[in-house]
């Protein structure tokens, strides 16, 4: 049994754009944005992920890994050699930082799973995620975090501008991004456990500590996943992965199972409605996400934030022309866009759901 | 003939300078301890069980009832209850009978059991300002359903959704048989079941046409004798449960003598007046899961599918009987732990047989999660809970709902003596004598129980607003909320529970 790990504590501050039209942004924003809310951090974590950003390997997986120890890349090698297709290998592109000393071995795989592994009934997706769970739980010293299509995830421990310039997130273009800084109160200062924290296209930045994490770690775990990560963060990518890629709720309605209502507002809509939102809560009662927290999440097709039952996390969004803005502060929004055409804080448990035109 | 070689294990005595001889402790004794000797109160100790129902009826305050001190010589490994069983066992030949759960020291889980608090990183929320849900619904859950968005952008259900009983708080009432207690006792717990949106339990001893209107909050229950069972029975509640065991007594049957059979007993049974009521240990159609499916089909073609909930006893293999049991189709398994109480069950058994309700439900919910069914049924347990406390510990464990019996006797006056099975109680619980039976006001006792659940709402909610949590979906099979103290490695592997400080 592997009840006795510790689990990760952590407060943070998070910020996320998209362009509906599709129109590639440069990482600076984002770094601007984020690196204002230096103080929401400690330092000991921080990360972006970004959408668009790979157009010319857009139908390949790219697997970003990382390895604490080298000589770990030639199992995983042998491991996806035996199962995908690779198109390219290449060492994630990092230059050096005076505050980061020490970064484990970052890189970027570009995979396809091989045909005749696709036996049966398997769905691809199943089969990358089959993949990604055999790899981060069963290869101690390597973690892929991240392997979605024509996307990536860039993450470690440090702080928001360290990191950015580590990875020199300025110079990626994407019409998604999210970013994310942390102040873990017991890390394990570890690089996976930054956030983003991504699965197939899903990528989750997450603001608070959700209480009801036991049941959910264990609710997913009855449907094969495995919780190697020690935050709060892996759950909700998991869930969301769950009910959406595998039960196939649409987006809305995923939002309406994490962030249940109250039964009495459920016990007020109309036969249908009630029917309908009774059977969420009924069924997905272990999915439900509880305790204070604010999410974002981005995809292939669109970016999500959410706020916890009764926004116990802040969440601002704007809308200027064709971009939405999410974040834990409005400043954090207007460093970088300063006239927002409106601003708003969503409401407890209200999502706010943004899809590409 | 000897006289009875153990020494009373209390003495009633009376203050007689006190006494003004109103003769309320005769009357209100229903073991016969007392007698009117012409000028006083005479008291015949060795018949007196201690359930204190003459005390706090006296109105001179002048009844003591003391532990005799004259006892077996003290020894640590010959108790006082191996002394006096083998001494009633050379006189009678026969099998010394107790009701109630266990009192023996077995190790309590549920006190070695911590639960969890919010400070600093995470709020804990105020019950009294933020709304708490502890509404539960029992029954089989699919793994996913299907909603779709209609035309008009309202949310539509897709897929049919099994039965489901919708209970206010995740505390209902075991099952207690009409034969076994009073009707009285029984409408106490229904007029409660009522109020409180939750549910009581027929017990196997029919339905008696009183609780009829309280139909909504009552599962009826059928066991090996199939007391009062017929389609109208089954049909009446709103869940059908299939009694195969009780924690206090696992793999035995029961016996009702005819004594506790008077006619309204006997017509709500469906057996002749004073005939012994004889439930055999097993189902005699169901010596297999098999037969158990055969059986949860027959119910549920008969009820239109109604829930069905399956009660065994926690015993050694009860993971995988629970398993089995969800398999085989119930929607709920109800789990009875070794603490359970019982109107009458052989001391040697109830004793030393089955498990703590605590292993079970780890047990079960494990496996069950290991099987990929957990939603396939939901879990009750029962079998020694005391408080709100044990409550929140058992569904951080993994149970959707506990179940109480003996809590909700004791409000009616229970004190726990542990003589029900004598048919003599003073409270008027487990008896059928009608002048004990009518002092039982169902509604004067119906308020109290309702405040019992009130109280344990309300510390239910407590509990979650300071787990920063507002649902008791959250808590349920949360056991990273709990912390063990004082327990072993293995234990808390079991539990899956960390020791605290981790
Ligand atoms: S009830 Fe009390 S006062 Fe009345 S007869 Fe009995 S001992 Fe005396
Ligand atoms: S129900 Fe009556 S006989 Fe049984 S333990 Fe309680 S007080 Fe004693």
């Amino acid at each position: 049994m592997d009840h006795n790990y510790q689990k990760d504590i952590s407060g943070c501050g998070l910020t996320g754009l998209i362009s509906k039209k599709k129109r590639r942004l440069s990482g600076a924003e984002i770094v601007k944005s984020l690196c204002l809310m230096n103080d929401r951090g400690n330092g000991l974590g921080a990360g972006y992920a970004a959408y668009g950003i790979y157009p010319d390997f857009k139908d390949f997986y790219a697997f970003h890994i990382m390895f604490d120890e080298p000589s770990v890349r030639w199992t995983v090698e042998e491991y996806l050699k035996a199962n995908y297709h690779i198109e390219k290998i290449e060492e994630i592109p990092t230059f050096p930082v005076k505050a980061i000393s020490i970064s484990p071995l970052l890189v970027r795989y570009f995979v396809k799973p091989l045909k005749e592994r696709l036996v049966g009934e398997v769905q691809e997706a199943d089969f990358v995620v089959n993949s990604v769970m055999k790899v981060n739980s069963e290869i101690e010293g390597a973690y892929i975090f991240s392997s979605g299509k024509n996307m990536g995830a860039f993450k470690g421990v440090g702080n928001p501008c360290d990191i950015a310039e580590f990875f020199r997130i300025e110079d990626y273009e994407g019409y998604i991004w999210t970013a994310h800084t942390r102040f873990p109160t017991n890390t394990p200062g570890w690089w996976g456990g930054a956030h983003p924290f991504t699965l197939l296209d899903w990528s989750i930045v997450h603001n608070g500590e959700i209480s009801s994490y036991g049941i959910n770690k264990r609710y997913l775990e009855m449907y094969g996943y495995k919780l190697t990560l020690l935050t709060d963060t892996e759950v909700a990518a998991y869930m969301l992965d769950l009910l959406i890629r595998r039960h196939g709720l649409s987006i809305p309605t995923a939002c309406l199972a994490l962030a249940a209502p109250f039964w009495k507002k459920i016990d007020d809509r109309d036969k249908d409605e009630r029917e309908a939102l009774t059977a969420l809560r009924q069924t997905y009662g272990s999915a439900l996400l509880n305790g204070p927290f604010s999410i974002l999440f981005g995809h292939s097709k669109g970016l999500v934030g959410i706020n916890d039952r009764i926004k116990l996390r802040p969440l601002v969004a704007a809308i200027k022309d064709d971009i939405t803005y999410m974040a834990s502060e409005e400043s954090a929004i207007r460093a970088i866009c300063p006239n927002p055409d409106t601003v708003w804080a969503p409401r407890a448990g209200e999502p706010v759901i943004v899809d590409l035109d | 003939m000897f006289k009875n070689l153990a020494p009373p294990e209390y003495l009633a005595t009376i203050d007689q300078v006190k006494c003004i001889r109103c003769k309320r402790c005769i009357q209100n004794c229903g073991w016969g301890v007392y007698s009117w000797g012409g000028d006083k109160v005479l008291i015949n100790t060795s018949k007196c069980v201690k359930c204190l129902r003459c005390y706090h009826y006296c109105p001179e305050e002048a009844i003591q009832i003391v532990d005799n001190p004259t006892r077996f010589k003290q020894n640590a490994y010959w108790g006082y209850n191996n002394i006096r069983n083998i001494k009633r066992q050379a006189e009678t030949g026969g099998i010394p009978l107790t009701g109630m759960g266990s009192d023996l020291p077995y190790t309590i889980l549920f006190d070695n059991l911590l639960i969890d608090a919010c400070q600093v990183t995470n709020p804990s929320i105020d019950p009294l300002r933020e709304p708490m849900e502890l509404r539960t619904y029992l029954g089989k859950k699919p793994s996913s359903v299907d909603v779709e968005k209609g035309k008009d952008g309202k949310l539509k259900l897709k897929t049919k959704m099994p039965p489901q009983i919708k209970i206010d708080l995740p505390v209902i009432f075991s099952p207690m048989s009409y034969g076994s207690i009073s009707l009285n006792a029984q409408k106490v717990l229904a007029m409660a079941a009522k109020e409180c949106g939750i549910l009581m339990n027929t017990g196997e001893g029919g339905l008696h046409e009183d609780l009829l209107p309280y139909k909504d909050n009552i599962i009826v229950q059928v066991a090996s004798g199939r007391f009062g069972v017929n389609p109208d029975y089954l049909n009446a509640g709103v869940a059908v449960e299939i009694k195969i065991g009780q924690g206090a007594k696992p793999g035995i049957g029961g016996h009702l003598p005819g004594e506790k059979i008077p006619l309204e007993v006997a017509r709500a049974r469906m057996i002749p007046v004073g005939t012994d009521a004889l439930s055999p240990a097993p189902q005699h159609d169901i010596y297999s899961i098999e037969d158990l499916r055969q059986l949860i089909y027959a119910i549920k073609e008969a009820t239109n599918y109604k829930p069905v909930s399956v009660k065994i006893a926690a015993v050694h293999n009860v993971a995988a009987i629970a398993s089995g049991i969800v398999r085989a189709g119930a929607d709920i398994v109800y789990l009875d732990g070794f603490r359970g109480g019982t109107g009458a069950a052989p001391s040697i058994i109830r004793d030393h047989l089955g498990i703590p309700i605590e292993y079970a439900i780890a047990a079960v919910d494990d496996r069950l999660r290991q099987e990929g069914i957990r939603n396939e049924a939901s879990i009750v347990a029962a079998g020694g809970i005391r408080s709100s406390a044990d409550a929140a510990k058992a569904i951080a464990l993994g149970a959707d709902s506990v179940a109480i019996a003996t809590a909700a006797l004791i409000t009616m006056g229970c004190t726990t003596c542990g003589k029900c099975y004598t048919g003599n109680c003073s409270w008027g619980i487990t008896t059928q004598r009608p002048e004990l039976t009518a002092r039982l006001d169902p509604e004067v006792y119906a308020e109290r129980l309702i405040n019992l659940i009130h109280a344990w709402e309300h510390e239910l909610k407590e509990i979650l607003g300071a787990l920063g949590i507002n649902a008791i979906e959250s808590l349920r099979g949360n056991r990273e909320r709990l912390r063990g103290v004082g327990l072993d490695a293995q234990t808390l592997d079991i539990l899956g529970v960390k020791p605290a400080g981790r």
